[in-house]
């Protein structure tokens, strides 16, 4: 197993004693087939147990591990030490606020996401002793990709809106909101819409796509927004120009 | 101290805790519900969760078959009456989900599809691809956002429980993001804090899984049963631990050893079935149990293949074809390609077993009551048992679901029962005095012990004595091994002298938890002179009736071992007999 010496550079932030975030190095023997989150872990443990960061699953599917790997928004526990050369940056994931160390705040994150009515609001109601509601393969692909969000929050770190407008509900919010518009067993648009019509919502977007590309799930939230904004006109023309069409 | 009032206070905010606050919050919209957790509710374990859910819900299966497959899979250590509560509830509990919006996976006709699972005689397993459990977490996190009667209190982790006048009523916790000591009181706990896999070096399981809860409830009084059995899964990624699902033989993959010999056939799990066209209960869809144990004997014989992790056999799912693995196992595939750079497409994936489950948990009693009074469990760290000594693969995620909603139907009860004024004074006091320990650790100096240092060694010692077969000798030095183990924990120090995010504290208070689980856990094994579903001993080969039909129940001492008492098993309609997974019988 090939072994190889990285100098791991990490940011920490106590707010406690630190008025400014410092870099901290750290010589890490890594393995070859490593991923970035192995190196802070041997840190944690070996090294040095003053490091903070969030991490559980190690698979990159709990969301927690998010973080800038020499600039770019990763998954830590999906970062492969191969993929870098000798000198490896760590910072918190950017457009948030640093909690501690790579730890962030991420309660405005989450208030977005409860924001957009991420719940089925069913077109029909029908009891449990009535069974499931029948969606074919092709319905439930509709939705599909919107529903594979891990809430890493990756999407806003790249996002140049985020960064701008911290109001900006963002990528994954709208996503997350667009997978239940698209659901056959749903009837919640309208109200959703509102949320995100009237929100510093979809119109804010730039549409510079970097939200898709840094996604370690493959959503697309780029994409959700566009069909979002598109939708939003739609409902705009009917309602304004032709009120005599139903939505 | 700030105090938070509630009417139940919920530790744990995975797939069974979400499902109770749902419950609570559905049954009285003015209870007031406090769902506390260390971790924000989506980073839960739950979410690692790959095949799916079993419940019976084609016309093909019936409810006895599931109870048959349950309690015999779980080599008669079931409580009987508890399986059939469970798996009546089952279908009702996933057709709730899909309700709430869950995308399940489906068949051409638009009904929900089910996949074959391991150690079960119907295809029952509900799944959503391979990301069952994740869909599961999320569609109940995302459910309990519609109900404001639901507090959430995440990164806040939990630390005692508060007992007095002879019932739990709340518990103190640790606000991750302060280091600030908060006090809930509660007129009812209900404890869904998930399993203890961690005590083991190689696991499937996610960093929190650290026995938290069980330790709580044990510390307090409530004892854990059946700690001893402890599942491996059959189909770890030999470098890292990672899951790949059994959904991967229930689509068709086998196994195969060094010499391409599918050698479940040689430990009573054949004849061999046709490659691509698996036939359910035998060969690769035996119980996990069993294949893990066949594992350990191909080792044994030096048919095994050695890699540079160590020894492996082959998980072979290249006759599945692409569309089919990119349609019904994609993470499998990403993990594999991700993780150890091999395609299952192309090449066949090597593989060994790997800690998975812990079928034993706080002890609780078919309504999800623990002896304690006023305090619930439900979810891994519970023990029911409807898992009996070797949990079927898919009823765990079920699991969550039925007796998370029962306990808190129960904690309702409870709290309608007419309690007594608390005394907010003694409750006071022992919130005092748990954040009076908390805050010792913290500023104590001068420690001789790395908190690291000692996990390693835990793990170590268990995976020694503790692993897929035990010896008496070998369990009688874990037990001596832990025992010193939770003696040095003393000696521990927090270099981390920081209030905020203090990790190296929640690692501390994580590693007393696991050391409390593990000893338990030991002392079961050591005490069972028996081989039954998981527990396996080289010097007890056959399954007692006689004297071991029984639930091991541990209660704590601080210092002393566990002490280990029995209970009887409910037996209601099925005798032990004998498992067999021969594809021959009829
Ligand atoms: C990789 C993997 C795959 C699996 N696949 C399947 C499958 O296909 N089918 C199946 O049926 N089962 C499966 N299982 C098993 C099943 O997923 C778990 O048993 C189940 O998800 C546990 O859920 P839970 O709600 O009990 O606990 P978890 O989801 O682990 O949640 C525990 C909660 O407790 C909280 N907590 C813990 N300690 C504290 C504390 N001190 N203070 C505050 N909060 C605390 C955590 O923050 C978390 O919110 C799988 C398990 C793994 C690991
Ligand atoms: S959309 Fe992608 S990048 Fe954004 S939070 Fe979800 S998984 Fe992460
Ligand atoms: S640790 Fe779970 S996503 Fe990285």
């Amino acid at each position: 197993m090939s072994e190889r010496q990285i100098q791991l550079e990490v940011l920490r932030y106590n707010p406690e004693t630190d008025s400014e975030p410092r870099f901290q190095t750290y010589s890490v023997p890594c393995l070859n087939e490593w991923v970035v989150l192995d190196a802070l872990n041997y840190v944690k443990d070996n090294l040095d147990t003053t490091l903070s960061y969030r991490w559980s699953c190690h698979m990159a599917v709990c969301g927690s591990c998010g973080m800038m790997v020499n600039g770019e928004p990763k998954l830590a526990c999906k970062a492969f030490i191969h993929e870098y050369g000798d000198q490896i940056r760590v910072e918190p994931l950017a457009n948030f606020p640093i909690e501690r160390d790579l730890v962030t705040v991420v309660e405005d994150f989450i208030a977005k996401l409860a924001s957009v009515k991420p719940y089925l609001i069913p077109k029909e109601d029908k009891p449990v002793s009535a069974g499931e509601f029948k969606q074919t393969p092709a319905q439930l692909l509709t939705f599909k990709q919107y529903t594979l969000c891990i809430n890493c929050m990756l999407c806003y770190a790249a996002c140049p809106q985020y960064g701008l407008v911290p109001e900006f509900i963002g990528p994954a919010a709208i996503a997350l909101a667009h997978r239940y518009n698209q659901d056959s067993r749903d009837g919640g648009r309208d109200e959703r819409q509102e949320v995100i019509a009237s929100h510093e919502g979809v119109w804010e977007c730039s549409f510079v796509g970097a939200c898709s590309e840094v996604c370690p799930k493959h959503v697309d939230p780029a994409g959700a927004l566009q069909q979002v904004k598109v939708a939003s006109t739609i409902d705009w023309y009917k309602e304004h120009l032709m009120p005599w069409v139903k939505k | 101290m700030e105090i938070i009032k509630t009417d139940v206070a919920i530790v744990g905010a995975g797939g069974a805790g979400l499902r109770a606050a749902i419950a609570l919050a559905e049954a009285d919209p003015k209870l007031r519900i406090a769902l506390v957790s260390k971790v924000y509710p989506m980073r839960s374990h739950t979410c690692a969760a790959e095949g799916g859910a079993a419940g019976v819900i084609k016309s093909d299966d019936s409810l006895d078959l599931h109870f048959n497959d349950t309690v015999g899979g779980g080599d008669w250590l079931c409580d009987q009456d508890a399986v059939e509560y469970f798996i009546n509830e089952a279908p009702k509990e996933l057709i709730q989900l899909e309700h709430w919006g869950c995308p399940w996976s489906r068949e051409p006709n638009g009904s929900v599809a089910v996949r074959p699972f391991g150690g079960m005689k119907i295809k029952r397993t509900w799944f959503a691809a391979d990301k069952s459990g994740f869909h599961i977490l999320h569609t109940l996190f995302q459910t309990s956002l519609k109900y404001p009667s639901i507090q959430r209190f995440d990164e806040y982790y939990v630390t005692d429980l508060l007992v007095d006048d002879g019932r739990c009523q709340g518990f103190t916790a640790l606000e991750i993001r302060s280091g600030e000591m908060r006090q809930f009181q509660a007129g009812a706990v209900i404890i869904a804090a998930g399993g203890a896999g961690r005590m083991f070096p190689f696991t499937t399981n996610g960093a929190i899984k650290t026995g938290d809860g069980m330790a709580l409830a044990y510390r307090a009084g409530a004892p854990l049963k059946d700690m001893e059995f402890v599942q491996y899964h059959p189909t770890g990624l030999p470098n890292n631990g990672i899951l790949l699902t059994e959904g991967c033989r229930g689509e068709g993959g086998i196994l195969l050893n060094k010499h391409g010999r599918r050698y479940l056939q040689d430990y009573g799990m054949g004849p061999e079935t046709p490659v691509g066209q698996p036939v359910l209960k035998t060969m690769e869809l035996g119980p996990r149990d069993r294949l893990s144990q066949s594992f350990w004997h191909e080792q044994q014989k030096g048919n095994t293949v050695s890699t540079r992790w160590g020894d492996c056999v082959l998980l072979d799912m290249r006759h599945l074809g692409e569309k089919k693995i990119n349609e019904r196992l994609p993470f499998v595939r990403d993990l594999s390609i991700s993780y150890l750079g091999m395609d299952p497409v192309k090449e066949p994936i090597p593989i060994r077993p790997v800690v998975h489950y812990c079928m034993g948990g706080i002890h609780t009693d078919i309504k999800a009551a623990t002896p304690l009074p006023g305090l619930f469990a439900a979810g891994e760290c519970a023990c029911v048992s409807i898992n009996g000594a070797n949990r079927l693969g898919s009823n765990s995620l079920t699991e969550l679901l039925v007796f998370g909603r029962r306990a808190a139907l129960s904690a309702i009860d409870h709290l309608q029962s007419g309690l007594p004024a608390s005394k907010d004074a003694v409750l006071a006091a022992q919130a005092q005095d748990s954040a009076g320990r908390i805050q010792a650790l913290f500023d104590k100096n001068g420690g001789t012990e790395s908190i690291s240092g000692l996990r390693s060694e835990m793990m170590h010692t268990m995976e020694e004595g503790a692993g897929i077969y035990r010896t008496g000798e070998g369990l009688a030095a874990t037990c001596e091994k832990l025992a010193e183990l939770r003696q040095r924990y003393a000696g521990i120090e927090i270099h981390d002298k920081s209030r905020v995010y203090n990790t190296d504290l929640m690692q501390a208070l994580e590693l007393g938890s696991m050391l409390d689980c593990a000893e338990a856990a030991a002392v079961g094994a050591r005490d069972r002179q028996e081989s039954r579903g998981a527990h396996q001993r080289l010097d007890f080969t056959a399954r007692d009736d006689q004297k071991f039909l029984k639930h091991s129940l541990a209660y704590y001492h601080p210092k002393e071992p566990a002490r280990i008492e029995y209970l009887d098993v409910v037996i209601t309609k099925s005798q032990p007999g004998v498992r067999d997974y021969s594809g021959a019988k009829k």
